[in-house]
């Protein structure tokens, strides 16, 4: 079928890391033991259970099976077109997209490369600025007195309510959205970070001090790294958000991307590319939050639950 | 490394005069700061609160002597040897180390995001830091864990690791906060060899923290009982290492100093 066997290379193509939860899946007690002495027999075990939950080939059969159930309730009509175009329908929308433009909606990577240049500016914004702030208040007393106080009360500000506001403040172009992501991964990012060096083990730090360790050097070799695992959990969060904020703040008077598909398709009744769009939004979030995994195992390898 | 000297929290130089008020209980007398010893303290105090956990303690430590220090839990061990490593800025009194002064504490503390090498080098500013880890890593015996994360050493061995990179630093003071409490009983035997081993080749003056008396015994040339905030005891070893556990002389001075700390006899072990 050209529907599953599309979706199914789509999956098939993403790294290992990005099904998600793939490694926590892997009983976490077998890596700790099989860390702890790399040479042994558990380790070889655990390894070869990483491996096989890694490449878990056949994680995908109950995802396919429910595509190939869909595309069942589609082609009886006991799922009506209207509402819910069969995976057949979208896979074929999907080709005619990439392949042709539509004097309606462009072609499908144009509005992909619209959507991601929008959030990879305002992602990567937020993510130095979070990381920036949280590190001047993160270190020093005055930092925190300064900026804490500000960031903590923006935070509860939910951002979706900020998108009128935004619009009289700054329109409808390409500004307010891409302040919308920046400002929904500014937060997790500072936050997580800002705990992280906060929560590194004074131990650590009195044995710098017992080194002769410059606070220079304390900061370099102490207190980044220790923040580093957290700062990751932050980055992770900071995709998420930023993603969740690019669909909605997209949807908002867009000529370009992903969101004005959806709101072009939602005036022509179109579910098929509706669908198209959530599911190009979903593979993105697939394979940010995979790319995310790979660099928690490349820098965090020193912890025995991210071992070799 | 510049030599520490210093008159702590303000009890300026004056402090030696004030304090000289004759011999402590199983102190030490009190007179100017002794220039040649490894470490000397002059009325140190340290408060929690209203309670003085050391109240006006004396200590002088020889060069390279090996000085066991023990004592009841919270009687101020760990606190002496604090602010001995410079940890500790809320003390009073005077406090003279004239360094390189080394810790290892009782959890190994190796930076767990740095190996084993970079562990002991850290912070070193010789010519060729990563050689002289190296050999502080053959002499503790670690040499093939030098590229492993700490995180996948054993108890044993993060405290070998621990234990070399505080003697790579050459320590004039080697401050040891109990550092094989939480070993098993056979490593603790051969840590025990380990150390007495490499005091022998390096011969820092060595101040070893612990709740063990028979560790104290094992290896120490004088062992100080602290209470009361003071040295309230102080024994000094001549019998030659390795020592038999069961000689007369140890099992004598073993039950004086349980005795003195507070544990009645016959209720030893």
């Amino acid at each position: 079928m050209f529907s599953t066997s599309r979706l199914a290379s789509a999956e098939g193509t993403d790294p290992p890391g990005a099904v998600p939860a793939a490694d926590p899946g892997t009983a976490p007690g077998a890596i700790v033991a099989g860390v702890r002495d790399p040479s042994g027999p558990s380790a070889r075990r655990a390894r070869q259970a990483r491996r096989f939950a890694g490449h878990g080939w056949y994680r995908l059969i109950s995802p396919l099976a429910v595509v190939g159930l869909w595309q069942l309730a589609s082609s009886t009509g006991l799922l009506p077109a209207s509402k819910l175009a069969s995976p057949a329908t979208i896979a074929h929308t999907a080709y005619n997209l990439v392949v042709t433009s539509s004097p309606t909606y462009g072609t499908l990577q144009a509005s992909l490369l619209a959507s991601f240049e929008r959030w990879a500016i305002g992602f990567a914004l937020g993510v130095a600025i979070g990381v920036l702030l949280a590190i001047v208040s993160g270190l020093s007393r005055v930092g925190e007195v300064v900026a804490d106080p500000i960031l903590q009360a923006l935070r509860s500000v939910p951002l979706l309510g900020l998108i009128p506001l935004f619009i009289v403040w700054f329109g409808i172009g390409q500004l307010p959205k891409v302040l919308f992501v920046l400002l929904s991964a500014l937060f997790p990012m500072y936050l997580n970070t800002f705990a992280g060096i906060r929560g590194v083990d004074s131990r650590l730090g009195e044995l710098g001090i017992v080194l002769g360790l410059r606070k220079r050097e304390i900061i370099r070799h102490i207190v980044l790294p220790g923040a580093l695992p957290s700062a990751l959990t932050g980055l992770q969060l900071s995709v998420v958000a930023s993603l969740l904020a690019l669909v909605v703040g997209e949807q908002i008077n867009a000529t370009s991307g992903l969101g004005f598909m959806i709101t072009q398709a939602q005036q022509f009744l179109n579910n098929s590319v509706i669908m198209v769009s959530l599911i190009v939004y979903a593979i993105g979030g697939l394979l940010l939050d995979g790319a995310v995994r790979l660099l928690q195992r490349r820098a965090l390898a020193w912890r025995r639950d991210f071992g070799q | 490394m510049a030599p520490r000297l210093r008159a702590v929290n303000g009890s300026a130089p004056a402090a030696a005069g004030t304090t000289s008020d004759g011999i402590r209980p199983g102190g030490l007398a009190t007179s100017e700061i002794s220039r040649g010893a490894a470490a000397s303290v002059r009325g140190l105090t340290r408060r929690f609160g209203d309670r003085a956990v050391l109240d006006g303690l004396d200590l002088d430590i020889a060069p390279g002597e090996f000085i066991a220090l023990i004592g009841r839990s919270g009687s101020g061990k760990s606190t002496l040897l604090r602010a001995l490593a410079g940890l500790d800025r809320e003390v009073t009194g005077e406090l003279s180390a004239p360094g390189p002064v080394s810790v290892a504490f009782q959890e190994p503390r190796l930076v767990p995001w740095k190996k084993v090498l970079a562990n002991v080098a850290l912070g070193l500013r010789t010519a060729d830091p990563e050689g002289a880890a190296r050999t502080a890593l053959a002499e503790v015996g670690l040499t093939e864990r030098a590229s492993a994360w700490p995180g996948t050493l054993s108890g044993g061995e993060a405290q070998r690791a621990s234990l070399a990179r505080a003697l790579v630093r050459e320590p004039r003071l080697l401050l040891l906060d109990e550092p094989f409490s939480a070993l098993d009983a056979l490593t603790r035997i051969t840590m025990h060899r380990l150390v007495l081993s490499l005091w022998s080749r390096h011969q820092p003056a060595v101040l070893l923290v612990t709740h063990d008396v028979d560790e104290a015994l094992a290896l120490a040339d004088r062992v100080l009982v602290l209470g009361e905030g003071l040295i309230a005891h102080s024994s000094p070893i001549t019998l030659p290492r390795p020592r038999v556990r069961g000689h007369p002389d140890l099992v004598a001075l073993r039950l004086q100093l349980l005795t003195e700390l507070g544990v009645p006899a016959g209720d030893a072990d």
